[in-house]
């Protein structure tokens, strides 16, 4: 064929369309693209991962293989003036099917072969039986070190499914036999994101009575603030109700980047005429859509918002009154409850709430009600809604908010008795500790205390001064000596005092003509601080003084890591085996890591580090593990492994003693005989001894101090810790010194995933995990109102299985190891005092009582953990995992205290499932899907009316008109493969909503009169327990980051010539990936640079000359990143941006200091815990499952930063 | 006037949250494939950058499109005779380091390796030799300003004074994202360049196609397409571009790129225009007047003459009112708020850009702020892009233009809120933009309430047109050679009302109006 085809090529202008058209016939080679697009079927799935997406997709099978992925279009509509849903997604979901046939593909089981081939001579050697071979290794120190030693070191070899499911049973049931059930731990985070495949293992370990770690506080997403402020986990918008917001401040969440497909509610309700304003400390994805961007220092918005708090309170509630705000602060919130006043130093501190039993009621539970003052009468009122009418008989119909015609007054001003001197804690001066400050509040003398209220508190600790009030307040917004003026905050935010009055004042101006309608979206930058609660306070006060929460399009809007799981009862239920033994074992993770990875032995400051001058001393020389001892001991947190013995072991002593267990156990405990695990973590016989992973990548991902795990945990010889043990003085009091630091303390650690990641690296086993495209299952967020399903769109290729499979096969088979190794025994379960049941009040008045120290009685339920006698039948694991236990009925599912009682629906799902011994059937992933949907009240009409019918009983209030509408409605597994499907409103959760109305959280607490689960039942500004006394965080404040470089010196290395700087180490939520997921994905890494980075400042790069895409070192005491520099004006100086969570097992070369493999972001981290967060016992401060406990936070770290000198080696 | 209709895009720059998802959509559907690896027919740049290729924008480097010489259209490059003496060196091709050396991993090392010294690590390697690779470059390398300090400089916008105005400094920054792909142009120079004719615009939706079956890997396409948007598959050696998901949008669907679109930036809609003045609008003198040249080109779906003449033009009846629906016309021509891209390339380009509304203003009030708390909107003068900035990069450097379009999305910001809060916007506000309340609520259903069919108004190919449908019904998909439903002997099936294939409107085959166009299934 002739080069030139077309003789029009020569033909100037020589067309009818002169160069703009060539026109052509012969276009069959059209086929070509058309050919590729066509495909065989398309399948509705989603992606499992952690995020808030729940991103229902299409997924394209070609010729049995997964072609491609395309978001579905079809959620039900919001309305026809409301954007909608659609598309949902992101190019990380968008990127997944490479995952599917890639060579990081999990394909078959393997095993380090060191292992595989001692486990199969031993097998041998003791007649075939797993058990006694697992045993014989590990009790073996050489054989133990000789697999252990090398863990992460390569050397893996493929395995049958036989094989890895025997040494994987056999260790289970080994473990239980010599070392207890509460010694199995299992780690597998965010429900939401595959309920089924969550469940399956949760509800195996739940049966054996093994542990099931929290994730939600261990990924510090968790904001304390909110279980604090309203005894809720978290709650929040969903994001279509943020197109409803007309104000919003964007501050600590980059919503682009991290809330991808939801991001365009927000810049469309722009053109709706909302304003939108951006706090953060670099220029980012969200910062172009500002209106204003206040720049604030990292770690430092709690002075901003301090700041802003003073405007509004000064402007809205002082100076003028707004009427929406009034009536609001005085019915939801603790504005006008009075706390009393403690003389000390010839002023006064705020103490604990006034109670109706401080006035001589001896009510039921008058102690646990709170008190106010009529502004009409002047007398004292007792309102109906404190916690002490939520329990107990007498209380029933009077747990509700109205105020019966009672005008709470918010001030004691012109009716006050005195007027006198407050001194309050500063905690922006003087360190750790802070400084006193000296301000004034009027009191009045009631029952023989002088008191104030909570609205004068905080006009004081605001610094808002009133006529004839006492001690030391700013002059103006211009004072910047007094705390917390726009000018006070301007040096340490280095945000323009006059921008943030303005922002300030339009936010609550905005607030007042809108009603409420002003938001504030919250998320990782704002919350994984050491002090996150104070920030989040600080913050929040500001929704809670203009009217916000619990209106739609107002109030807060949490955004990270809170995927909420919204058939929780259902999922619930079957994931801890609820319908068969109560209580699960579950426990709070940051500090089960602390112990488990021995981090604590590194831990330098003391817990009353923070306490203030006006403190009474109950922290005083407490080492954190001290704290933690003292939690486990009095029932606040729970604590597994529990005692330093098998639970089993001293079950069958009690019962060969002739002792009801749970005397005999308070005798032991009493007698010294037996102790808490966690007072001798480091004792073999306490350490946890076999973990399984899945849907998890805990060591390439969340695990903060991520070195310390791979040295103690796993025993990884050269992990890169370079720290020091804790100096003789700085250790814990209670908890026993062991000279040698334990290594490997882990028998069996077992990862199911498809990528071989930095988990499945370290891991004993790695099995194969079906992807999100090859199994059923169900998926919900927050973020939307719906439920969807997985579904499988080609079958698990190669070896892979479900996790349900998995779980399923491995419980077959320890069962059949049971029966002769186990058979049925007693197990003893402590469990912590709960929250949302009468255990919440076991501790009156936030005083710290220990019954060791003889300050009060041992008492199970109520002065310690409640100690639960639970039969196992260990040979019948596997029947009871594959079907509804009798529980399901006769108990019911309790959430947040309200009971649902499944009748007609075991019916409809022995008809739906099948039965399994009798019962409904659990056999298949789908039976699982279908029980969840069956027994939650947002998927089940009946259940949502009945649900709220018993609340009704309790508040004396109409609620049940909420759900009646959707009464008949069921969303059944089929429902969600045809469509998302909207969720019913139900007293499972906050929030109001239907066909025509978006979901905000509290809504039916604000506009229905329920009481928030709280002490005061209201939003609770003020924190009167003992220890957030003796931290002067009663009321919200600011508190700096953490002063790193002063406890622990410089982390330079001192090296000659090497130019080296510190910076604050942050991580915020990646562009690239969710987590490690999609992090080596080829995609991903293609279109941002190809492996780790760290952003640092152009002023910065420049000082320690470092250019665009050098390789540099980031390290400390922690340990050590190699990564490549990524240098941009966008980010302030002082900061290294490591984008979390940046696995070291893709393009990670070796370090110049350690000489071995550069670690994650999370290498140079480590678990600080905050003492407060492990009050329990006490109204809202009491334990939940993900609910409440310590946050492993890691934004207050400090790092060194330098160039690499030396070429990269690998 | 002869009427033309064409598929074109508007995307809403100030929607656009740079997620990347259009990318990877695209190229999963598309280009994920041997030969293509580097390719991405779809793509995101943050700006200021200098984007993929580097500086694709620099047109003197690059010599793309078209330039005006003695009053006269000729391509940049040179004439034919110049192309032909640069056959076999190209002088103005981009070299894969201008795009970047793809890669992959060594991922099966995580599995397979033995006990080791240290923990195996998968590392990177070529995916052209295969060997390993220090990355120095990749398709979106300055994601969010990375290393802007660097290098955002060389960005060919920041010219004529504009670059005096941009301070590459913390609290100083800003940016936006461009998402690009192949412009469709009314007056295409790849088209143009081709020296084998394998290049076309199909008449009856305007997309621009390499065939390949024609193509003979002479590349003029990649070097005279200004916004580099033709790709070299080095494994087929054929060039390759963005089709605009004709298979999809033939069926009536949106392209890929546009449905997976999670920010909903992405606008589908029909546009007539007047294929006879395409020469002269892309010929006039002043680059500022492209603008008005290319907006005068297009008809106005609803004026009976344009309707009239487009029917005798061979539009079917469902074309012309997804014209009258079209959101890229409304827009475009009817709001004003959407502008081409780099208009100065005289290619006539049908990809449309609103411009980013990015209001952060000065970062200091000063004390005691004593601003009005109801008045909450900076003034557009005060934006932190300069408007200069993207003059250069849409209106050929006229800032008039760009600042209409801003002035009407910050006049629809403070109309709603004044609604949203419960008043009543005060209808001057509207006409201080030039536009009608109704005008101004249109636009805003439009850009903020975005439903999917407004968003995407696509009309479908008419599969009758051209072919027997009668017996392709029975037969289609098995038309392999020999098979059942070979095409040659569908064709020789009878049509019941004539030998001719059926055509709709008049001409027929090979008279040059567009149904000539839909007998692409035809076998030659």
């Amino acid at each position: 064929m002739s080069l030139l085809t077309r003789p029009r090529y020569f033909e100037e202008g020589g067309s009818a369309d002169g160069w703009s058209t060539l026109q052509k016939d012969g276009r069959e080679w059209e086929r070509f693209y058309r050919e590729r697009w066509q495909h065989d079927k398309v399948v509705r799935s989603t992606h499992g991962v952690n995020c808030t997406g729940s991103c229902s997709w299409k997924i394209h099978v070609k010729d049995g293989i997964v072609a491609w992925e395309t978001q579905q279009t079809d959620y039900p509509t919001n309305g026809p003036d409301v954007p909608e849903y659609e598309p949902r997604g992101c190019p990380r979901g968008a990127s997944f099917s490479w995952y599917i046939y890639s060579p990081i593909r999990v394909r078959y089981p393997y095993v380090r072969g060191v292992l595989l081939e001692m486990f199969r001579e031993a097998r041998v050697r003791h007649s075939g039986d797993p058990v006694e071979a697992w045993g014989s290794i590990v009790e073996d120190p050489e054989k133990a070190r000789a697999y252990k030693s090398i863990r992460g070191k390569g050397g893996f070899v493929r395995a049958s499914w036989d094989d890895v499911v025997d040494i994987v049973s056999a260790a289970h049931v080994y473990t239980v036999k010599k070392h207890g059930p509460d010694r199995i731990a299992g780690f597998s985070p965010i429900p939401a994101m595959s309920m089924v495949s969550h469940a399956s293992g949760m509800r195996f370990l739940s049966l054996i009575g093994g542990v099931c770690l929290s994730f939600y506080d261990w990924y510090a997403d968790l904001p304390p603030a909110s279980p604090q402020i309203w005894g809720d986990q978290t709650d929040v918008p969903e994001s279509a109700d943020w197109w409803n917001a007309s104000y919003i401040v964007i501050w600590g969440t980059n919503i682009p980047q991290t809330r991808t497909p939801d991001a365009h509610f927000m810049v469309e309700a722009r053109y709706r005429g909302q304003k939108v304003v951006v706090v953060s400390p670099d220029y980012a994805g969200h910062t172009k859509f500002a209106d204003h961007w206040l720049p604030a220092a990292a770690g430092t918005d709690g002075a901003l918002a301090m700041a802003m708090a003073h405007v509004v309170f000064r402007e809205f509630h002082v100076e003028r009154t707004v009427p929406w705000f009034d009536e609001y602060v005085k019915r939801t919130t603790d504005l006008p409850f009075l706390v009393t006043l403690r003389e000390r130093d010839g002023a006064y501190v705020a103490d604990r709430f006034l109670r109706a039993s401080d006035l001589g009621d001896t009510s039921e539970n008058a102690d646990w009600k709170t008190v106010l003052v009529d502004s009409a009468t002047g007398e004292t009122v007792v309102p109906n809604g404190s916690i002490g009418f939520r329990w107990g008989d007498e209380g029933a119909g009077k747990w509700n908010l109205s105020l019966e015609g009672v005008d709470p007054a918010l001030t004691l001003l012109g009716r006050h008795d005195e007027l006198v001197e407050l001194d309050l804690a500063r905690l922006d001066v003087g360190g750790a500790s802070g400084e006193v400050l000296r301000r004034g509040v009027p009191a009045k003398r009631i029952g023989g205390r002088l008191v104030t209220t909570v609205f004068d508190l905080m006009a004081a600790q605001l610094g808002v001064r009133r006529e004839g009030l006492p001690g030391s307040w700013p002059s103006g917004y211009d004072d910047a000596d007094e705390p917390y003026t726009p000018a006070w905050q301007e040096p340490i935010t280095g945000v323009d005092a006059g921008r943030v009055t303005r922002v300030a004042r339009e936010f609550a101006r905005n607030a007042e003509r809108s009603q409420g309608r002003s938001m504030i979206m919250l998320g990782a930058g704002t919350n994984h601080w050491f002090h996150s609660d104070q920030i989040y306070r600080a913050i929040l006060q500001l929704v809670t003084l203009c009217g916000c929460q619990g209106v739609n399009g107002g109030g807060w809007a949490h955004y990270v890591g809170q995927e909420k799981v919204r058939p929780i009862s259902g999922w619930s239920t079957l994931a801890f085996a609820l319908d068969w033994h109560r209580p699960p074992r579950q426990q709070a993770t940051t500090p089960f890591w602390f112990l488990a990875s021995d981090q604590y032995r590194y831990q330098r400051t003391r817990a009353d580090v923070f306490s203030t001058p006006l403190a009474q001393g109950s922290l005083a020389g407490m080492h954190v593990a001290d704290c933690n001892v003292l939690a486990a001991r009095l029932g606040w947190m729970p604590s597994y492994p529990t005692f330093d013995r098998n639970p089993l072991d001293l079950a069958r002593e009690a019962s060969d003693a002739g002792v009801e267990l749970p005397a005999y156990v308070v005798d032991r405990l009493q007698d010294g005989t037996l102790r808490f695990a966690a007072e001798d973590p480091d004792a073999p016989e306490n350490f946890p001894r076999v973990l399984t992973l899945w849907r998890a990548n805990l060591l390439g991902s969340s695990s903060k101090g991520h070195e310390y795990f791979l040295r103690h945990l796993l025993g990884v010889e050269d992990a890169a810790v370079r720290n020091v043990d804790a100096a003789p003085d700085e250790r814990p009091n209670e908890v026993v010194w062991h000279e040698d630091a334990p290594t490997g303390k882990l028998d069996l650690f077992t990862t199911i995933d498809f990528r071989m990641n930095g988990s499945a690296l370290y891991s004993d086993v790695v099995l194969p995990a079906a992807t999100w495209y090859e199994k059923h299952d169900l998926s919900s967020t927050d973020l939307h109102p719906f439920v969807h399903s997985f579904n499988q769109a080609v079958p698990p290729p190669w070896e892979a299985r479900t996790d349900f499979d998995i779980f399923g096969h491995v419980a077959e088979r320890f069962s059949e190891l049971a029966e002769t190794h186990l058979g049925t025994r007693t197990d003893l379960v402590a469990s912590p005092l709960l929250h949302d049941t009468p255990e919440e009040l076991a501790q009156p008045f936030g005083e710290v009582r220990d019954w060791k120290r003889g300050e009060c009685e041992a008492i199970p339920g109520k002065t310690m953990p409640k100690l639960v006698p639970v039969e196992r039948d260990y040979a019948a694991i596997y029947r009871k995992w594959r079907s509804l236990g009798p529980l399901a009925e006769q108990l019911g599912s309790a959430a947040k205290g309200i009971a649902l009682h499944p009748t007609v629906e075991l019916d409809e799902l022995r008809a739906a499932n099948g039965e399994v011994d009798g019962r409904p059937s659990l056999a298949r992933d789908v039976h699982w899907c279908e029980a969840i949907l069956a027994l939650s009240g947002v998927s089940n009409g009946r259940l949502a009316v009945e649900a709220f019918r018993s609340l009704e009983e309790r508040t004396g209030t109409k609620l049940a008109d909420i759900a009646e509408e959707h009464a008949d409605v069921r969303i059944t597994f089929g429902d969600t493969q045809v469509q998302p499907r909207k969720v019913i409103a139900s007293p499972e959760w906050s929030g109001m909503e239907s066909r025509d109305r978006r979901y905000s959280p509290f809504t039916i607490n604000v506009e229905r009169d329920v009481p928030f689960r709280t002490l005061t039942g209201r939003q609770s500004l003020y924190l009167e327990h003992a220890w957030m006394l003796e931290y002067g965080e009663g009321l919200p404040t600011y508190r700096p980051p953490l002063n790193v470089l002063g406890v622990v010196g410089t982390q330079l290395s001192g090296e000659q010539g090497r130019k080296e700087l510190h910076v604050r180490w942050l991580s915020p939520h990646s562009k690239w990936s969710i987590h490690s997921e999609f992090q080596d994905n080829l995609h991903m890494l293609t279109l941002f640079r190809g492996g780790p980075v760290v952003w640092l400042s152009d002023v910065d790069a420049r000082e320690i000359e470092i250019a665009d895409n050098d390789w540099v070192e980031v390290f400390n005491r922690n340990g050590v990143v190699v990564a490549r520099a990524v240098v941009s004006h966008r980010v302030p100086s002082g900061v290294g941006l490591m984008y979390h969570s940046q696995d070291r097992h893709v393009n990670v070369p070796l370090s110049e200091i350690t000489e071995t493999r550069g670690g994650t972001d999370n290498s140079v981290t480590r678990i600080s815990m905050k003492p407060t967060h492990l009050i329990g016992g006490y109204a809202q401060l009491s334990y939940g499952f993900n609910y409440f406990g310590p946050c492993g936070t890691q934004r207050d770290e400090m790092v060194a930063v330098r160039k690499l000198q030396r070429e990269v080696r690998y | 006037m002869q009427v033309r209709a064409q598929i074109a895009m508007v995307m809403n720059l100030d929607k656009c949250i740079g997620c990347h998802t259009c990318s990877v959509t695209c190229k999963n559907v598309w280009t994920n494939r041997r030969g293509t690896e580097y390719v991405w027919f779809n793509d995101v740049e943050t700006k200021p950058g200098i984007g993929y290729p580097k500086q694709w924008e620099d047109q003197d480097r690059w010599k793309g499109g078209w330039e005006l010489k003695g009053g006269k259209l000729r391509l940049k490059a040179g004439g034919r005779l110049r192309k032909l003496a640069t056959l076999f060196f190209n002088p103005e091709l981009p070299t894969l380091d201008d795009y970047y050396e793809p890669w992959t991993y060594d991922y099966e090392t995580l599995t397979t390796a033995g006990v080791s010294k240290h923990q195996p690590v998968a590392r990177p390697e070529s995916q052209v030799t295969g060997r390993p690779l220090d990355l120095q470059w990749g398709p979106n390398w300055e994601d969010d300003l990375a290393g802007a300090p660097e290098r955002a400089r060389l960005d060919p916008n920041l010219k004529d004074g504009v670059e005096e105005h941009v301070r590459l400094e913390y609290e100083k920054a800003f940016m936006f994202y461009l998402p690009r792909i192949c412009e469709h142009c009314l007056n295409p120079s790849c088209v143009a360049s081709c020296p084998s004719g394998a290049m076309y615009k199909r008449a009856e939706d305007g997309i621009v196609l390499v065939d390949q079956e024609q193509c003979r890997s002479w590349r003029m396409c990649v070097s005279g397409c200004p916004y580099k948007k033709v790709y070299f598959n080095w494994s087929t050696g054929k060039a390759e571009k963005c089709t605009l998901c004709y298979p999809r949008i033939e069926a009536g669907q949106p392209t890929i790129c546009s449905e997976t679109c999670v920010g909903k930036i992405r606008y589908l809609g029909v546009v007539l225009y007047d294929a006879d003045r395409v020469q002269e609008a892309a010929s006039v003198e002043d680059e500022k007047d492209l603008l008005p040249a290319q907006l005068s080109l297009f008809l106005d779906p609803d004026d009976p003459d344009v309707r009239e003449q487009a029917r005798r033009d061979g539009i079917a009846e469902d074309w012309l009112d997804a014209a009258s629906r079209s959101p890229v016309y409304a827009l475009a021509v009817k709001h004003r708020v959407a502008l081409p891209l780099h208009p100065e390339y005289r290619t006539l380009p049908m990809v449309w850009y609103v411009p980013p509304l990015s209001p952060v203003m000065s970062l200091v009030e000063g004390p005691g702020s004593e601003a009005d708390p109801d008045d909450v909107f900076p003034a557009i003068e005060e934006l932190r892009i300069p408007i200069e900035y993207l003059a250069n990069l849409l209106t050929a450097g006229d800032p008039e233009p760009v600042r209409v379009s801003l002035r009407r999305l910050a006049a629809m910001r403070g109309w709603t809120r004044e609604r949203n809060l419960g008043g009543e916007p005060d209808p001057a506000l509207a006409a201080a933009v030039g536009m009608e309340p109704r005008e101004i609520d249109a636009m805003f259903r439009l850009l903020a309430i975005a439903k999917y069919d407004e968003r995407y108004v696509i009309p479908q190919t008419h599969g009758e047109i051209g072919v027997n449908p009668h017996s392709r019904q029975g037969a289609c998909g098995l038309d392999f050679e020999g098979g059942p439903g070979s095409c040659g002997a569908l064709e020789k099936t009878k049509d019941p009302f004539g030998a001719e294939p059926l055509a709709a409107g008049g001409g027929g085959a090979g008279s040059g109006s567009n149904v000539a166009f839909l007998d692409f299934r035809k076998a030659t």
